[in-house]
């Protein structure tokens, strides 16, 4: 109070004010209410000025008064707080500057705590202040004008707080801010207002004890300007600048921008963040933090290439909420020993923790501080003198090596006098000449040693003189340091003899050396000179014939002519001068030894000095002595980084040296790495300073308390210290001289003796963590060795090193220091500490195998889990392994070993000749490669393997699906639906059937009447017969007698076999039957595995049989036939269809008429040809030749085809035309997505290769060709044959991954094996080659489904070629299987069927027409000339025909038992002349091609045996192995004949085409004679 | 006997789907199955179950309660192959179609005793955007083709997935012989117990 009110006299301001000050500095000052009198300037303004310059005057009254309170409240200057107008304009320019801006946010916070306390006074004055009329008393001013004895100044209290919000930081801007206008003060006052205005309500009760009731306020509505908001917020609000901030700005003050980049250091990509965010990010921190630390050196906000965190941060898995109680549970658990998870920790076997280390600090001694004197460093410097004199004599290397030198000379002169010892005879002359070599190094050695020895002693004095001079010049004594030089007397005449022995022995040395170096170079001479002297006779030889006169100087002649060659005459060396050795010797023994007769000078250097007293020292030197009492130090114990423990701080003597004495005990738990002290110096008062720090070595193992020696380990400062007395300082320059020369700068450094050892337990044991836990392998047993870890060579690793190292430098094995280097490297090299010298790359594996690899192998289980894993066929569906070997038959192996072992055997037995077998291994081989290919490639997922997801349909689906909106529900026609697809996953035994629906059949053979009747059956009778057959009901007489039991024509029914499950229809009667029933039949995948490779790999065929049910009268007696009937069903083989179950699966359903398959002779059986024919009926059927029937197989649920492997194969195509491929395709499926479009294939050996390429006309055996010269058509027939007698074998069933192989010409004709590319590729180049136009037709057939076809160009008109059958039929056939054309190949281009039909009725196949067939290669892109995968030419070897023979007669043989064990209830007969006759017939049917020659051979037979009933047909086939001909024979059902009486006769032909393609005819037949 | 020598192990596991936690759905269906590997063959119960649909409890917890019964027996030489159980929940969307709305997998717990298993659950997500948009808007989301695809590692790496919520399991297991065979799955704190009856017919 005093203060101000001083201060407001100082200022000579009206006394109303002091109120304001009061109440501005102490809040707590509010109760009494004393007040200064009115003012009269209130009066005076209030009658005079206006409203506003009233206002104003008030203003900066108020104003300049709250400053200057404030300025005395307030010690620390105050930055302003609001901003000039001109600073306002620098912001909105460049955004605000950063420092200022921070300076004034914090300022502001400060000063606000302050106003804040001052409000609650100043509000209540302010809180009831009307404010619209400015200068008018509101009502409660009036109230308290009147009933108060002061003036509250309702206009100035309400400035005030404004004034002294601002005035507290506005010092400096007074004049500015008397500018403003009040406009704005007003604006500042309304804000401030309703800030307060919460506050005031309490304020209000508690502060003014008025009668609230008295009086009520009427106040306008409070209104704020826009401006005036802006304004304020302001004030109050930051907005970051959207502007970029200039670099400067960014950077420290004269600091250039550093660009890392630019520099060629790495800097990674910044995240991407706009540029108007970072800009505000920027303007931001520059406001807010005063530093510059987001700042990086190029000015740019430090940042992180990225951004995201390496480990995520969020919590883990809530459970819900009903857990929580689950959550809080009480678990309680034992308590458990804590047991550190550290690198370094002790194992757990080991008594833990209590290991020991000791620290014993005993003392610091600084060499140099700045608080030395130059007395003190030269008293250093001598110390240190000393104590290397002192070391230096103690090891006294000089004697050492005297008495080696003189040993060395002894046994010299041993060896020299072998007499005198008998005992060295071995010492051999090179021995001796080793001891001369060893004597001259010793001697230099000691020389040397003795040169320091005395350079040393000579420097101590020099030291200790300048020092005594020091003294003597700054008159008094620093150091109690004494050098006493002890003379030592010696006998003069002794020492000057020993001088001279010792002289003359190295004289006599020397000169010995020189003697053998002069004899040595002596012997060069002269062989050289003899050199010289036989040249020179040559020469001269060779002047004299020349007749040369001058001969006084013949080396000058000689040398005229050819002085290159000429050798210089040697000089002879010079003889040893004994003289000038001893001057030498005498020379360098004055220099290094002490004279005879000198005394031995021996310093000691003593403490004993007295110091001068501070009251004699000179004032600097007294602040020195006082600067130095005020030091101490401590130090502290740093362990691994940590701090442990420090000592006390010791005060510095003032010898510089700091007694501590202290052990630490340091009970460790981690292995040490590291052990510092740090030595703090505390001067006076204040704070430690970090002087240096000292590592010490963590001792090694042996090292144990008690033992440990104190070491002492030095240290030293870069610190730079300059004092203003007469320590030197340090790290500054000084001088000894006068002038200031020859300058010396010192660091601070010192040694700190300790020692650190490990503690003794109470029981005498170290406490040392066990030597395995320190390190791993090598070093752990390297300080196993003792020796080792003695000499402290803990970090050498080359031990062989180290011993060739010990051998090649001679290391003398007995010096004891260094018997532990010999112990070392004996230890190492024995091998007892043994160290690989190989790399286990998983060292632990042997740990975890828990049997060894052999009782792995033996144990059954584990060998059928490992097949099992691997995918092996045999066990990859083995389900539940039993649990023990014993469990486990032996047998469960048996297939796959015998598979295994018949890999590399040729199995003979099923193929019966070797080639066949070959290409069987062959094929085998080829299979379980690409299987291999296609098994890795399966478990390769893709997205839509995993996922059903909708495809984005487009508009085509979109509005078929929109369409499908409007569709009936229930149309009258519905259409087919498609069924549900199943995938072949979770599909077991039974779920899967085949549904076979047999529709009807035409053509079906039709019994003959028993031909024993008619010899020549005439055609019109026969064609009577038959057309009363067409109606079974109407018969004839004579058909009844034809047919005993009134049988009609045929009564057919249908058989179908599959997988050995048999059903049949039942029986329709006619030639034409109907049935329509649908056939059920189960369908067993192989081993139960419904997987989609296994499926596809199904090789079973559904066998579809027609047979005639004949109904055989077997009463013997025809008296009984009135009585009962006696009959006995008979079936008779018509005919057979084969679909393979492949094709089912891959073309879901197979509808269709089929044309059967029936044998080209059917004894006993016609065709109703001839008489349609005759009839005239049906014109088109009359077209065709056999029989059909109409089929729709499907499978029940259907499957999913498997998809071909998607595998991109490698391909030596060119890149360019693989890519036109993919487009060709691309284009042509976006067309017409069902036609078949193919340009590239894969071949044998898994390449991509342009399908052109297998087109290349190619020569059919000349033996074809031979067979009908003259008739092109019959030889493409014939061609077409042999290519249908290669066995067919479909791919998919070979190559279980719908990979289709396509294999050359040449390949196919080896493996002789191929499905109907194959085929269908050597038969196009057949045709090429016979000079016929030839296409591939890729197209789909029935039942094939998608399928190649050959297709040739005859004169007018198109023939379609099935490759595999060797049939071919007419464009226009109805019959042909071909039922779409997708696109067509030639040797050097690809045509695309673009027209709008596919089926070969409707289309044209002239390719010309670019508008019906789009072309592959064009105009844009021709033909590059590809050359072909085909060979050049095909060689044929004719086939053996014996082996022929040979074959044919064991199949024969094997058909004939295989009949017989299929009747094993019953005798069969074989009727060997019919055979026979058979026998004739096959050759003649091979030769016709099987064009009918039925009654001839029913004649001939007749004719031959007499009356039997025949039954019988010719089958043909291709062959490849034995068992599909038993097969088929089989299906045929002769053997099921049950008549007592039946024979059987059964032959086999084979005809041999060229390159062993074999033709098999098996003629079977059932006789039964008629009585 | 064949108790002395068991050639099989026992595994049953009752329990229940209990509820789950779908924060953004509701009226959900849940289906469970198994998937085991060659050596297992379930012998009693159901391997598949199909639950009710069940709403939102009307509480905070806003959880969707099945109590759906589990209750199958496993006989197995071989613990490879351990039985996961596969949850897929269903639910409509806003269209009233049938979607899926989250895959899960866990393991049958291997130690006898009261489980209780939280099982995160997610669904694929579409390739794209427009095939995002296009299957909600049809209501055909993306599925596996088959649920037990998320109890395998096989070919996910194909897919992407999005999180979906939470289904809790309870499981009360029971083992058979399976000390007896070698293996010994108990929770560390039955072992001294079972030290009483020590092992019997160990495999040699």
């Amino acid at each position: 109070m005093v203060s101000e009110n001083s201060h407001l006299e100082d200022q000579q301001e009206p006394v109303q004010e002091g109120s304001d000050t009061r109440l501005l500095s102490v809040t707590s000052r509010r109760g009494p209410r004393s007040l200064p009198p009115i003012p009269s300037a209130f009066r005076t303004g209030f009658a005079e000025f206006s409203m506003r310059e009233r206002m104003r005057e008030k203003l900066q009254a108020a104003r300049s008064k709250a400053e200057s309170a404030l300025l005395q409240e307030i010690p620390t200057p105050r930055p302003r707080r609001s901003r000039s107008p001109s600073e306002k304009q620098v912001e909105t320019e460049f955004g605000t500057e950063p420092g200022r801006e921070v300076q004034r946010t914090q300022l502001e916070e400060d000063s606000r705590d302050y106003s804040r306390v001052k409000f609650h006074d100043s509000a209540r004055k302010i809180k009831s202040k009307p404010p619209v009329p400015p200068g008018f008393p509101s009502a409660e001013e009036a109230y308290n004008f009147f009933t108060f004895n002061f003036d509250p100044e309702p206009e100035e209290s309400e400035e005030k707080p404004k004034a002294k919000h601002r005035g507290g930081t506005n010092q400096e801007e007074k004049e500015g801010e008397e500018e403003e206008p009040p406009v704005r003060e007003g604006a500042n006052k309304t804000g401030e207002e309703e800030l307060l205005e919460g506050k005031d309500a309490e304020d209000l009760l508690l502060g003014l004890d008025h009668a609230d009731a008295d009086f009520v306020a009427v106040r306008p509505a409070d209104y704020e300007g826009v401006r005036v908001r802006l304004q304020m917020e302001k004030e109050l609000l930051f907005t970051p600048s959207r502007l970029t901030v200039p670099t400067y700005k960014k950077l420290p003050e004269n600091v250039q921008p550093r660009y890392l980049e630019d520099e060629g250091l790495y800097i990674g990509a910044r995240p991407e963040v706009p540029r108007t965010n970072q800009n505000i990010m920027e303007n931001r921190l520059l406001t807010q933090e005063p530093g510059r630390r987001w700042f990086g050196d190029d000015g740019r906000i430090l940042a992180l290439p990225n951004p995201i965190r390496p480990f995520p941060s969020r919590p883990p898995v809530l459970t819900q909420e009903q857990d929580i109680k689950a959550e809080l549970e009480t678990l309680y658990t034992k308590a458990v020993k804590y047991i550190h998870r550290s690198q370094h920790m002790i194992g757990s076997g080991d008594p833990p923790g209590n290991f020991q280390l000791d620290i014993d600090i005993s003392g610091l001694i600084f060499t140099h501080h700045p608080c030395f004197s130059r007395e003190h460093v030269l008293a250093a410097k001598l110390a240190q003198l000393y104590d290397q004199y002192l070391a230096r004599r103690q090891r006294n290397k000089a004697k050492f090596l005297t008495d080696k030198l003189q040993a060395l000379r002894n046994a010299v002169q041993m060896g020299l006098n072998p007499a005198k010892s008998p005992k060295s005879l071995e010492t051999t002359p090179k021995a001796i000449n080793e001891y001369k070599s060893e004597i001259r190094q010793t001697r230099r050695l000691r020389d040397a040693e003795q040169e320091k020895d005395r350079t040393l002693l000579k420097t101590i004095i020099k030291v200790w003189k300048e020092m005594k001079s020091l003294r003597e010049f700054q008159r008094f004594t620093n150091t109690p340091l004494k050098l006493v030089l002890r003379r030592e007397k010696v006998d003069q005449k002794a020492d000057e003899e020993a001088y001279e022995a010792e002289i003359q022995a190295e004289i006599r040395e020397l000169l010995e050396e020189h003697t053998e170096d002069y004899e040595q170079k002596m012997e060069e001479y002269r062989t050289a000179h003899q050199q010289w002297k036989a040249w020179k006779k040559a020469q001269r030889a060779k002047k004299k014939k020349k007749k040369q006169a001058v001969e006084e100087h013949p080396d000058e002649e000689m040398e005229e002519p050819d002085p290159g060659e000429t050798p210089v005459k040697p000089l002879p060396p010079e003889p040893t001068d004994r003289a000038a050795i001893e001057q030498q010797v005498r020379e360098r023994a004055a220099r290094s030894r002490r004279r005879p007769g000198e005394p031995t000078l021996v310093p000691e250097l003593s403490l004993a000095g007295s110091v001068t007293p501070n009251d004699q020292c000179p004032r600097g030197e007294v602040l020195r002595r006082e600067d130095v009492k005020r030091r101490s130090l401590y130090l502290k114990v740093i362990f691994n980084d940590k701090e442990v423990s420090r000592t006390d701080s010791r005060p510095l003597g003032a010898d510089f040296r700091v007694h501590f004495g202290q052990i630490f005990n340091l009970q460790i738990v981690n292995w040490p790495e590291s052990l510092t002290l740090q030595v703090y110096e505390t001067v006076g008062h204040s704070g430690a300073t970090l002087l240096a720090e000292v590592f010490l070595p963590i001792p090694e193992t042996t090292v144990v308390t008690g033992r440990a020696p104190i070491e002492e380990v030095e240290f030293s400062s870069n610190q730079h210290v300059t004092l203003d007395h007469e320590g030197v300082g340090s790290g500054v320059p000084f001088s000894f001289e006068a002038d200031g020369s020859n300058q010396l700068t010192l660091m601070t450094s010192g040694r700190v003796s300790n020692s650190v050892a490990w503690a003794i337990g109470e029981n005498g044991i170290p406490l040392i963590p066990p030597l395995s836990q320190q390190n791993i392998g090598f070093r752990s047993a390297l300080k196993r060795a003792d020796a080792i870890s003695s000499i402290g060579t803990s970090g050498l690793t080359d031990m062989k090193k180290l011993a060739k190292w010990a051998a090649e430098s001679k290391l003398d094995p007995n010096d004891p220091s260094n018997a532990p280097l010999m112990q070392l490297i004996s230890v190492a090299t024995s091998g007892e500490s043994y160290v690989p010298d190989f790399f286990r790359l998983e060292q632990l594996q042997q740990e975890f195998n828990f049997v060894s690899d052999e009782e792995l192998n033996r144990s059954r289980r584990f060998r059928l889990l490992r097949l099992r894993s691997q995918e092996v066929p045999e066990f990859r569906n083995y389900k539940q392994i039993p649990l023990y070997d014993r469990e486990i038959m032996e047998k469960v192996f048996q297939d796959y070993e015998k598979r295994l072992r018949d890999r590399n055997v040729i199995e003979t037995k099923d193929h019966i000749d070797i080639n066949r077998a070959t290409v069987a291994k062959y094929f085998q081989q080829v299979r379980d490669s690409v299987i291999n290919r296609f098994l890795v490639a399966k478990h390769h997922f893709l997205l839509s393997d995993l996922i059903v997801e909708e495809e984005v349909p487009n508009i085509s689906i979109l509005g078929l699906s929109l369409f499908k909106l409007a569709e009936q529900k229930r149309p009258l026609r519905p259409r087919r639906k498609g069924r549900k697809k199943v995938t072949a996953q979770n599909l077991s035994d039974g779920d899967i059937k085949l549904l076979v629906n047999i529709i009807r059949a035409y053509d079906i053979p039709v019994r003959k009447p028993t031909t024993s009747k008619f010899q020549q059956p005439s055609r019109s009778s026969r064609a009577f017969g038959e057309k009363h057959a067409a109606s079974p009901t109407a018969r004839s007489p004579t058909h009844s007698a034809d047919y005993p039991l009134g049988q009609v024509l045929v009564r057919p029914f249908v058989e179908v076999s599959f997988q050995r499950t048999i059903c049949h229809t039942t029986t329709a009667e006619g030639p034409n039957p109907s049935w329509n029933e649908e056939l059920e039949l189960p369908f067993r995948a192989p081993n139960g595995d419904y997987s989609t490779t296994s499926l596809q790999s199904v090789k079973d065929d559904v066998f579809i049989n027609i047979f005639d049910e004949v109904l055989q009268d077997v009463l013997e007696d025809d008296r009984e036939r009135g009585s009962g009937i006696h009959t006995r069903i008979e079936r008779h083989w018509l005919g057979c269809v084969k679909i393979p179950f492949s094709t089912i699966y891959f073309q879901a359903r197979i509808e269709g008429t089929f044309k059967i398959d029936t044998p080209p002779v059917l004894l006993g059986y016609s065709k109703e040809r001839s008489v349609i024919a005759e009839r005239g009926f049906d014109s088109v059927r009359s077209l065709s030749e056999g029989s059909y029937i109409t089929l729709f197989i499907t499978l029940e649920p259907q499957l999913v085809p498997g998809e071909s492997v998607r595998e991109k194969f490698d391909s030596q195509e060119d890149e360019k035309l693989l890519q036109a491929t993919e487009k060709f395709q691309a284009e042509c499926a976006l067309k017409f997505p069902n036609r078949q479009c193919l340009t590239t294939v894969i071949d044998i050996s898994g390449k991509t290769v342009f399908i052109t390429r297998y087109l290349k006309p190619l020569n059919p055996p000349q033996e074809l060709l031979n067979a009908y010269p003259n008739n092109p058509q019959a030889t493409a027939e014939l061609v077409a044959r042999y290519v249908s007698l290669i066995p067919f074998l479909p791919d998919s069933v070979s190559f279980a991954g719908i990979c289709d192989l396509w294999s050359t010409s040449d390949q196919f004709l080896d493996l002789l094996a191929g499905d109907e590319e194959e085929h269908a590729v050597l038969l196009c180049n057949y045709f090429l080659s016979l000079g016929k136009k030839a296409w591939l037709v890729m197209g789909s057939a029935i039942p094939e489904g998608p399928t190649a076809y050959v297709l040739t160009r005859e004169q007018s008109h198109y023939l379609i070629w099935n490759p595999c059958s060797g049939h071919f039929y007419g464009q226009f056939d109805t019959f042909c299987p071909l039922k779409s054309v997708g696109c067509l190949i030639g040797p050097d281009n690809i045509w695309f069927n673009i027209q709008r039909y596919d089926s070969p009725l409707r289309i044209n196949f002239d390719v010309t027409k670019p508008k019906l067939w789009k072309s592959f290669f064009s105009r844009s892109l021709p033909y590059p000339g590809l050359s072909s995968v085909q060979p050049e030419e095909l060689i044929y070897q004719r086939t053996d025909k014996v082996a022929a023979a040979e074959l044919q007669d064991r199949i024969e043989k094997i058909l004939k038992e295989k009949i017989m064990d299929w009747r094993p209830r019953r005798l069969t007969r074989w009727n060997r002349y019919c055979a026979s006759t058979l026998r004739h017939f096959l050759p003649l049917l091979e030769r016709s091609q099987g064009e009918g020659a039925e009654d001839d051979h029913r004649a001939e037979l007749l004719r031959q045996l007499g009356d039997y009933r025949f039954s019988g047909f010719p089958l043909h086939m291709p062959y490849s192995e034995v068992k599909p001909l038993i097969e088929a024979v089989y299906s045929t059902g002769v053997h099921s004949i049950d008549a007592p009486n039946a024979e059987f006769a059964l032959a086999v032909y084979i005809h041999p085409y060229p390159k062993n393609v074999l033709s098999v005819w098996i003629y079977v037949a059932s006789l039964i004679r008629n009585r | 006997m064949a108790a002395a020598s068991p050639s099989v192990f026992l595994l049953m596991v009752n329990g229940q789907v209990e509820s789950a936690q779908f924060p953004e759905h509701d009226d959900l269906y849940c289906k469970y199955c198994f998937v085991y590997g060659q050596d297992w063959a379930p012998t009693a119960g159901l391997e598949e179950g199909i639950s009710q649909i069940t709403s939102k409890s009307l509480d905070a917890r806003r959880a969707l309660v099945w109590n759906f019964p589990i209750d199958v027996t496993f006989k197995s030489t071989n613990p490879y192959g351990w039985p996961q159980i596969v949850l897929s929940v269903y639910g409509p969307d806003v269209f009233g179609n049938d979607v899926v709305r989250g895959y899960g997998a866990v393991h049958v717990p291997f130690s006898p005793g009261r489980h209780k298993r939280t099982v995160p659950m997610f669904v694929p997500e579409s390739t794209s955007k427009l095939q995002k948009f296009t299957s909600w808007f049809m209501g055909r989301r993306p599925e596996y083709t088959d649920p037990k695809v998320v109890a395998q590692g096989e070919g996910r790496e194909v897919t992407r997935v999005r999180s979906q919520g939470f289904v809790t399991l309870l499981f009360n297991v029971v083992t058979k012989d399976m000390r007896k065979l070698g293996y010994d799955t108990g929770p560390p704190d039955t072992q001294g117990v079972s030290g009483h009856s020590p092992p019997q017919g160990l495999p040699t």
